[in-house]
């Protein structure tokens, strides 16, 4: 017991160490470099340089909110993976995503931001993303029993449905409001709103609070849904804030940042390879790993073709993707079956 | 312990189960037979209230279960199901997961009492050796015996099995039929399990249920069910039935087509 306690709480230094560092490289590269030595100087100097604005109005709302999504994304993977008990689902293969896309864009066409608050925009993202959820559990579920073959090829149409959508929106929609949705389709992690940052913050946070409570029933639950009844975990209680909590953590992200793909289904993976696959450890560690994992790939975008930009939904789908790809064929272990 | 009344319960619109009443006293052995498709399975979902009484009611230590909590009921009902998912754990996690019924409000550890628990039932089914082991990588037999050890680490009153003898050679077999009689007697547990095996259900078993078609056909000791006009009308075969040399109990013996003709013939 107390070694297993010591080996988790050195996991967590070794990813919250990974965290750190990787913000630090974050906050120092960029089309003006500042060296790490200088940042101290420049805090203690305080407002008025460039350099300061550069790093606490452009950078650093940046890090946080690639800590916020990158956090939630990841948090939401592993609850779904925990739920449907299939290592391949995600927030982005299950559709969920593309269920969030839509209610943003609606929201945009129909302009509720400007009438309803910007608070309306991550709103919108949850009702899309939990609409989408029930609609692939109600889908597979085949006489009380989940049918997981036919859960990702479901998830997938919902996504093509999602996105044709998005695209018979943007068609007929205004050119200003067209304007709007492309450049937040895109992804990235620029958000001008700290309002909208401190939100993601908070939700993101409590997600992993909130599913933290659930880690125990969640390992109940990898013996599949029968099993964690007899374990004396209330399966319908549990799964129906689960469920809610992964379409919060989704649709807040993909409100603020588009759709991100990825995240939620690599970083897990990888996670589960060291730590294994006990969610009381599972859920902090791919929290801090996906907060690490977002915030290097946005930094990633935004230098690679400097001063130019990348959206940061490529570089996810091109790194995770291939490392998935790798990681599939290399070990069966992570798949959590044989 | 436990007091079935008047229990009619099924699948949607698919009734499984009519009108079915049982007492089962405790540390009882009891046995459930019955055809494929009789409803066996059925009555132990009922009993963990996986699936919701249409009629009647489950009585646990004179309380409807309809009103324990889940984690109530499972602090007293422990159940072996017949093939649970297998993750990639080691036979200790797997184990340690019996304990989760115990765990209080915002308890994220398991204390040292849930881990003496855990290594005594481990050592009651013959499982230490097997600790560290993968749970995918175990064969069938030592699959059974960690099932149980997870059950018995429920600290439960009331243990049900779903044919724990499915697919294992016989050494298995008798293994885990001589640790379930041990338990029941050592321990005071009280047992029901499904079996399709009927010479074994008669070898283990105080009592039997003999389900058919989703009613009660008949119970009682193992040579009170399993004479060959219940066994023929119920399963439609021709069967002859002995008694056991040494334990006096009966034994069924099947009786191929071919070899009835031929008596026909003489």
């Amino acid at each position: 017991m107390r070694e297993k306690l010591i080996r988790w709480i050195i996991w967590i230094l070794i990813l919250g160490g990974i965290l750190l560092g990787v913000s630090i490289f974050s906050l120092c590269v960029g089309s003006a470099g500042i060296p790490v030595k200088k940042i101290v100087s420049l805090i203690l100097e305080g407002r008025g340089t460039t350099e300061y604005s550069i790093l606490f109005d452009i950078r650093l709302p940046r890090i946080i909110l690639g800590f916020a999504i990158g956090g939630a994304l990841s948090l939401a993977g592993v609850i779904l993976q925990g739920m449907f008990r299939n290592p391949l689902v995600e927030p982005y293969t299950l559709g969920i995503s593309g269920g969030a896309a839509l209610g943003v864009c609606l929201n945009i066409v129909f302009r509720l931001n400007k009438a309803l608050g910007i608070l309306s925009l991550p709103l919108c993202g949850f009702l899309g993303a939990l609409l989408v959820i029930l609609l692939v559990y109600s889908l597979s579920m085949r006489k009380g029993i989940l049918k997981i073959q036919g859960l990702l090829l479901t998830g997938v149409m919902i996504s093509f449905i999602s996105s044709s959508l998005i695209m018979l929106i943007m068609a007929i929609s205004r050119t200003e409001d067209l304007h709007g949705i492309v450049f937040w389709i895109m992804g990235s992690l620029e958000e001008p709103n700290w309002f909208l940052i401190k939100i993601a913050l908070l939700v993101s946070i409590l997600g992993l609070v909130i599913s933290y409570l659930f880690s125990i029933d969640l390992n109940a639950f990898a013996l599949g849904e029968e099993e964690a009844l007899h374990l004396g975990v209330n399966t319908e209680r549990t799964k129906k804030i689960l469920f809610i909590l992964a379409s919060l953590l989704t649709g807040c992200s993909v409100s603020m940042a588009g759709i991100i793909g990825f995240v939620g289904l690599v970083v897990p993976h990888f996670v589960r390879m060291f730590v294994g696959g006990d969610h009381r450890i599972l859920l902090v560690s791919s929290f801090l790993c996906g907060a690490s994992f977002l915030i290097f790939c946005d930094t990633l975008a935004r230098t690679v073709i400097s001063p130019m930009e990348l959206p940061v939904g490529v570089i996810t789908g091109i790194l995770g993707g291939s490392l998935f790809v790798y990681a599939l064929t290399k070990r069966q272990v992570l798949l959590g079956e044989k | 312990m436990l007091n079935i009344k008047n229990l009619t319960c099924g699948y949607d619109s698919k009734i499984v189960l009519r009108d079915i009443s049982l007492r089962i006293e405790s540390r009882e052995l009891v046995g459930i037979i019955g055809p494929n498709g009789s409803g066996k399975t059925t009555l132990l979902r009922a009993i963990t209230k996986i699936i919701k009484p249409a009629k009647g009611e489950i009585l646990f230590e004179g309380k409807n279960i309809e009103e324990l909590r889940y984690k109530e009921l499972a602090k007293n009902i422990a159940v072996v199901s017949q093939s649970p998912a297998i993750n990639f754990m080691s036979v200790e996690e797997f184990v340690l997961l019996g304990r989760i019924p115990h765990y209080k409000r915002f308890q994220f550890l398991e204390t040292n009492k849930d881990k003496e628990i855990a290594k005594k039932c481990a050592i009651l089914t013959d499982t230490l050796k097997l600790k560290d082991r993968p749970m995918p990588e175990i064969s069938g037999g030592e699959r059974q015996l960690t099932l149980i050890a997870r059950a018995l680490t429920q600290e439960p009153k009331l243990l049900l099995l779903d044919e724990p003898t499915a697919h294992l050679d016989i050494t298995h077999q008798a293994a885990i039929l001589d640790l379930i009689r041990r338990l029941n007697r050592e321990f005071g547990l009280t047992v029901i399990m499904v079996l399709h095996d009927l010479n074994l259900a008669s070898e283990y078993c105080h009592r039997l249920v003999l389900i058919n078609e989703g009613r009660i056909y008949k119970t009682g000791l193992p040579q009170e069910v399993l004479n060959y006009r219940i066994i023929e009308e119920v399963y439609k075969t021709v069967v002859v039935v002995e008694k056991n040399p040494i334990s006096f109990k009966p034994y069924i013996l099947v009786v191929s087509e071919e070899e009835r003709q031929k008596r026909g013939e003489r």
